[in-house]
């Protein structure tokens, strides 16, 4: 099951969520154009996943929260970042990762099956929290619901915390 | 041709109380510490690369403050495609100086490719309003140099390579320059 775009919208609005910077990926269909659109959300438009972390890093240091939304194959460039700035400065920041290649060889792109399947390992390795979007046969309702848990709880008390959303599971 | 110390010196000394700065890592965040350490400042002791957009989120985010960015030749080449960025939300609150002396000499003056890249044009094709270039900028030149909320701008000032064996390290702990330059912002 999935939540459609316009509903993560109006979940990202309630937690006042009113600034994304990212790098486009598909596994979120047309969200990325969607937020782009939104008169109320400030999308920036990165070229490079560390530049969407910037942006949102100085976002964030000024009591707004702000999402970096890309897929898991820019986790490479925002490691640098993450561990001699966000976690080493305490900037919060939620990192909504798309998970391409999930599971490892033979799904998606042969580009994505490594990272795909490293991709938790990744946080973990570096001691940020993740919570991961994966069961396809959970309704939409728990879905939301738990993405409702999640940026409700990074509204309440910001964090470093990355969110890895499988394919499917935003529309 | 200025040291890079002397440039530093002249244009903290034109600040006023509530900029907001952000320095990149390596010698530039210590010689401003040395010299004028503010809760305003924030220093990058690692992320090389990040102050352009770190700091362009910080003056989106804050649009009546001034944020000036200490960058070098090698930090802004290290993410062009950050100045790009930049460029093309062109926060009008930003001031971006490169103190370029053509190398990496926080790591042992190794030679950084800035002489031959034209550094003003690749911030005036992106969308800064205002670019100067300074190859031997002295103290009247800080006229030009304009500090406002009305300009995306970056200048570039050529500096020499120096001594700096008795420069202290950034002493506070990253997390203190983080609440610091967040009680000048709230």
């Amino acid at each position: 099951m999935s939540i459609s775009s316009d509903n993560f919208i109006k979940l990202l609005k309630n937690h006042s969520f009113y600034n994304v910077a990212g790098v486009p990926d598909s596994t979120f269909g047309e969200l990325f154009n969607k937020v782009d659109e939104d008169v109320e959300i400030n999308y920036y438009r990165a070229n490079r996943e560390d530049t969407a972390l910037g942006l949102a890093s100085g976002i964030s240091i000024s009591n707004k929260n702000c999402c970096v939304l890309m897929q898991n194959s820019g986790i490479g460039n925002i490691i640098n970042p993450l561990t001699s700035f966000n976690l080493l400065y305490n900037i919060p920041v939620l990192l909504m990762i798309g998970w391409r290649g999930y599971g490892g060889k033979p799904n998606d792109a042969p580009e994505h099956w490594i990272m795909g399947e490293k991709t938790e390992e990744y946080f973990k390795m570096l001691g940020i929290p993740i919570c991961t979007f994966e069961d396809s046969e959970k309704d939409s309702k728990q879905i939301e619901k738990k993405l409702i848990s999640e940026l409700g709880s990074y509204d309440q008390s910001p964090n470093i915390k990355a969110l890895i959303i499988k394919s499917g599971v935003i529309l | 041709m200025i040291t890079r110390n002397e440039a530093i010196k002249l244009i903290m000394n034109k600040l006023e109380d509530d900029d907001l700065v952000i320095s990149t890592t390596g010698m530039i965040s210590r010689e401003i510490y040395s010299y004028k350490d503010r809760k305003a400042n924030f220093y990058m002791i690692g992320s090389m690369g990040l102050a352009t957009s770190f700091a362009t989120g910080i003056a989106i985010s804050n649009p009546k403050n001034n944020v000036v960015i200490f960058d070098g030749d090698g930090s802004l080449l290290m993410n062009l495609g950050s100045v790009a960025c930049t460029g093309y939300y062109s926060p009008k609150n930003l001031t971006h100086i490169v103190l370029d002396n053509y190398s990496y000499q926080s790591t042992g003056s190794q030679s950084s490719i800035s002489k031959d890249i034209d550094i003003c044009r690749i911030a005036s094709a992106s969308g800064y309003e205002l670019v100067k270039d300074f190859p031997q900028f002295q103290e009247r030149d800080l006229d030009e140099i304009n500090i406002s909320i009305n300009n995306l701008s970056l200048y570039r000032i050529h500096v020499s390579m120096e001594d700096t064996h008795d420069i202290s390290r950034v002493s506070h702990l990253p997390v203190e320059i983080t609440n610091n330059f967040k009680s000048k912002i709230l």
